[in-house]
């Protein structure tokens, strides 16, 4: 089936997936939001236990998701893999660290005996929620602004210093902080992340105060969120972006790429509006009716088209995904950072679960979530974070 | 040229792997088991209608949750470590290395994870059958994950299915089937997942003890005692016998490492078992090899050459003939395969060069070159040798090959009496009073940790100088970071993650403590 398929589809395929995976990702951020609001939303420590036992049932699918996303990248663009991880060392490895302190803190926030004490695991629900989703923005807003970097796959023979992507900063990745649009993007995650994480409580938590008090920090959140979403995207619509020449993949400068791609590709121009409009109506729908609980649907949704298109621009219609502001010519393309045209296929059958894994996620959740959580679950339940 | 080599860099991005791969393994091994032995459980559960078992059932499911956490953030290290410390690696076998990683993802790491949640929260939101269903979808799911990083792992030690793509300067699969069916996948999978199972059934039957001890909690410890002894019984059998076919396949596809873990220098037929032995410095060594006799030593006549070869009269290589050479044996000497896996190299740089020159002719023939199935076979098999010049270094550190496996070896032995006698003395029903035995039981559970860690630190130190065998040594395959930044990220791990455990063991502690509710 897919053993038939091109090396350019194939790649094409895979490059759709990840943009799914990552859309996928800032979607599911809502965890990461709501764990830096438990404080301005909890008030007791009783609000604040109900909140992080909301959020304490997605975690997981959350990190799981980052897991996959990453492991999906190094099977299908290794040199992807390769040059970012390697290079901008500080970004990736400050992003693991708010990773790994969120995956225990759950568990043993409220357990006796924890010796750091619960103050200390919220506080590192609160790091990873803010630090966790402003750097993942700005990561992913060198795909579009560049980084310095080099690649020479024959520095492989050389004995010493074999490495054959360089990064050429010593900052290793901090600099990229140092980009309007790489911080634009970082807050707009943040607050995006933050407006769905509300959103979320307003779905899955039923307790009047906590509603009332997350009706108006939407109010706060959003305002901020417009400014630095339409920030970034003037920014990425009036830029020049990195172009590839199709017959002799040489790269070059073109004014307001990706304001081209968008035109080239019209089912992302559509994703890209429709996105953006369905996040906006998930908040205003959800401020006008009080007790409405279903905006996390639309603002979701509209996230996940958003992102996708994002990730489409980046990477199809001859652009080069990872650009080097080093060396034009050694920026990351999907055509020439992917696997090899077997494992490509391999993966595509892998990838045939997906489906199959989303079916049974439903299916669980639905399972355990029919009704909202309430403090009276929180007394009686068997497994409390 | 040799000294512009950043060893430092290597050593700290060795040290951080090592640091947070073994932290990893202190929790995955539990998890592993103890999914089962839950399940087992929770069968028990549902098949008699007993209360009782559905308190023991969520006793040990508490402690899981808590162990099960912390495995989770220790994992996501490794996976991006890849890429962070080894991106000449994740380069050089991305192509076959990624798929499996990405695949635990997609199959294993979502099955686990939605499943637990079912677990935890779903007691009296679903159906006890789709309870006990998702109880055991978790043990399978987190056995699936260890499948599929083995398989990598296995990968890494006898590399297959796979040729070199000279234009990319990489490795590429040719048959997925070949990577996962692998011999050395098969036999790894098999011992670490049982390897897994006598843990947490130790675990189980130390803690149990424990009550025992205390003189508490009689019917849950002992049923308890009853499940993960049997459960571990049956491992402990599987454990040995995968452990054998571990050797078997060490002794085929990294003779090195088989020499370095018996201490065996000089090689001969019918080469006998070390059961015991202390290795000390030969004084007469005029090499820089650094060589090692084993005295004190109990040794089983023959055993060796039949546990690696299955004959008694089979030839075993020793460290000397591996890097001397042996003609009459087939042994190539080292000095050779540097020689070849230079040539390998050079011709490498050379066809890259002609690239960029655009010298078509040249390009060609050396791109024919490495189509070429005599040179594939006889030089790019030995391109990792290419970066050595010692031919000495690629033998290993012997102590540490040594003494981690025969400390495994002789644990694994004593865990199978140990779990047959609990067993025995529970029947007569006698456990309570034999004190001996349950605090040799409770002793016992720090013993299968360490019985663990020495199991990988003899596959992994046990393949220095290499990443990938014969293909990749651990200097080529780092990143281009300077080594302050490792080490300042190994420290911070080094913090973070004992910090971490000190919770999660004081957690444990108390939750055992306070048992079940
Ligand atoms: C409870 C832990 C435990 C116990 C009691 C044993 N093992 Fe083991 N062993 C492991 C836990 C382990 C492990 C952690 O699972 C390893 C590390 C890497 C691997 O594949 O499995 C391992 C590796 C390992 C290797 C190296 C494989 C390689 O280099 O790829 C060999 C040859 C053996 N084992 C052999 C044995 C034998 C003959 C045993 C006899 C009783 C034994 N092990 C008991
Ligand atoms: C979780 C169990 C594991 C443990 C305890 C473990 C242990 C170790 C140790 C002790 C080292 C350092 C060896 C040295 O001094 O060089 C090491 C290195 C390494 N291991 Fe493992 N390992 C584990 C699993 C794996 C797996 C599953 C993989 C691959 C999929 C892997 C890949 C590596 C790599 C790439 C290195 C660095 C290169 C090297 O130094 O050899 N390890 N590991
Ligand atoms: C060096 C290679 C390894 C990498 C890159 C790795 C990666 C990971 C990651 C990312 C997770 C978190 C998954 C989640 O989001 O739920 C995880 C958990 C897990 N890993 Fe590993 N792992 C490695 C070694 C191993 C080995 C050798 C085994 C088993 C033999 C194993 C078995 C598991 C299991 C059972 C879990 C589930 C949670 C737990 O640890 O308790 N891993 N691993």
């Amino acid at each position: 089936m897919f053993g038939s398929l091109s090396l350019e589809i194939l790649q094409q395929y895979w490059w759709a997936i990840i943009s799914l995976l990552g859309a996928m990702l800032v979607f599911l951020l809502f965890v990461q939001g709501g764990q830096t609001l438990i404080y301005s939303l909890g008030k007791t420590e009783g609000e604040r236990t109900l909140l992080v036992n909301s959020l304490g049932r997605k975690w997981e699918f959350t990190f799981t998701t980052l897991v996959t996303f990453g492991g999906a990248f190094f099977a299908s663009f290794p040199l992807f893999y390769a040059t970012s991880f390697g290079g901008a060392y500080w970004v990736w490895m400050a992003i693991l660290f708010c990773f790994v302190i969120q995956a225990v803190s759950y568990e043993f926030r409220s357990k006796p005996a924890n010796v750091l004490g619960p103050r200390t695991f919220e506080t590192f629900l609160f790091i990873n929620g803010a630090v966790g989703t402003i750097l993942l923005g700005t990561a992913v807003g060198t795909f579009f602004t560049g980084s310095m970097f080099s690649v020479d796959f024959s520095n492989i023979t050389r004995i010493a210093d074999p490495a054959i992507s360089r990064w050429e900063t010593p900052y290793h990745g901090l600099e990229a902080a140092l980009n309007i649009q790489n911080i634009a993007l970082g807050l707009t995650v943040f607050f995006l992340a933050r407006i769905l994480g509300i959103l979320y409580f307003f779905n899955n938590v039923d307790h009047a105060d906590i509603m009332a008090r997350a009706r108006k920090s939407l109010i706060r959140n959003s305002i901020p969120f417009v400014v630095v979403f339409l920030v970034f995207v003037i920014m990425l619509l009036t830029r020049k972006g990195f172009a590839v020449d199709p017959h002799t993949a040489r790269v070059y400068f073109e004014n307001f790429k990706y304001a081209h791609n968008l035109a080239a590709m019209p089912l992302m121009a559509v994703f890209f509006l429709g996105g953006t409009l369905l996040v906006l109506t998930g908040i205003i729908v959800t401020l006008m009716k009080p007790l409405y609980s279903k905006g996390i649907w639309f603002t979701g949704t509209g996230t996940v088209l958003f992102v996708f298109s994002l990730f489409a621009i980046a990477g199809y219609n001859h652009t080069a995904y990872y650009p080097s502001t080093f060396d034009l010519q050694d920026s990351l393309t999907i055509a020439n950072s992917s696997s090899s045209k077997y494992t490509l296929t391999a993966m595509s059958y892998v990838s045939l679960l997906v489906p199959f894994v989303i079916a049974y996620i439903f299916y669980a959740w639905r399972s355990i979530n029919r009704e909202k959580i309430t403090p009276g679950e929180i007394e009686t339940g068997s497994h409390v974070y | 040229m040799l000294e512009n080599i950043d060893y430092s860099l290597v050593n700290w991005s060795r040290g951080q792997f090592a640091l947070t791969a073994m932290y990893h393994w202190i929790f995955v091994p539990l998890t592993l088991g103890l999914s089962f032995i839950i399940a087992l459980m929770e069968s028990l559960y549902v098949k008699t209608g007993q209360e009782q078992w559905k308190k023991i059932t969520k006793f040990w499911m508490t402690l899981f949750g808590i162990n099960f956490a912390i495995g989770v953030a220790t994992g996501i290290i490794l996976e991006f470590e890849f890429g962070t410390n080894w991106s000449n690696y994740s380069w050089f076998v991305g192509d076959i290395f990624g798929a499996p990683l990405a695949i635990e993802g997609i199959m294993a790491f979502f099955l686990e994870s939605t499943f637990i949640a079912v677990m935890f929260f779903g007691w009296n939101k679903v159906s006890k059958k789709f309870h006990l269903v998702s109880t055991w979808l978790v043990a399978f799911g987190a056995n699936l994950s260890a499948l599929w990083i083995l398989v990598a792992n296995a990968w890494m030690q006898s590399p297959v299915g796979m040729h070199f793509n000279p234009d990319t300067a990489r490795n590429e699969m040719l048959n997925f089937w070949d990577v996962l069916l692998s011999p050395v996948a098969i036999n790894k999978f098999l011992h670490t997942i049982t390897s897994g199972y006598v843990l947490a059934a130790l675990f189980v039957v130390g803690v149990s003890a424990w009550y025992l001890l205390k003189n508490r909690e009689h019917n849950l410890a002992k049923k308890s005692i009853l499940v993960a002894g049997v459960f571990g019984l049956i491992s402990s059998l599987m454990l040995i016998y995968t452990g054998d076919g571990s050797a078997k396949q060490v002794a085929v596809v990294q003779p090195m490492k088989l020499a370095a873990m018996e201490g065996l220098y000089e090689g001969k037929e019918g080469t006998g078992l070390m059961a015991f032995g202390i290795l000390s410095d030969l004084s007469e060594d005029t090499t820089t090899r650094n060589s090692k006799e084993v005295v004190l030593k109990i040794e089983i006549p023959k055993f060796l050459s039949f546990l690696a070869y299955g004959k008694f009269n089979a030839y075993v290589p020793g460290i000397n003939d591996l890097v001397d050479g042996n003609a009459d044996r087939g042994l190539l000497p080292v000095a050779e395969k540097i020689d070849r896996g230079r040539f390998a190299r050079e011709s490498l740089a050379q066809l890259k060069a002609a690239r960029d020159k655009g010298d078509t002719i040249t390009y060609n023939q050396l791109k024919a070159r490495f189509s070429d199935q005599h040179f594939r076979d006889n030089y790019f098999r030995y391109f990792g040798y290419g970066f050595l010049s010692d031919p000495n270094s690629v033998i290993p550190n012997v102590p540490i090959a040594f003494y981690s496996f025969h400390i495994m070896v002789a644990l694994g032995f004593f865990f199978l009496l140990l779990l047959a006698l609990v067993l025995f003395v529970l029947y007569k029903n006698k456990l309570e009073g034999n004190k001996l035995l349950l605090r040799v039981a409770l002793f016992s559970i720090p013993l299968a940790y360490i019985a663990s860690q020495c199991g990988w630190v003899l596959a992994e130190m046990g393949r220095q100088p290499w990443v990938i065998q014969d293909l990749m040594p651990t200097m080529a395959a780092i990143s281009h970071i300077n080594s302050t930044s490792v080490q300042i990220t190994f420290f911070l791990f080094a913090v973070l993650f004992t910090t971490l455990l000190i919770a999660e063991v004081s957690i444990m502690i108390r939750q055992i403590k306070t048992g079940p509710k």
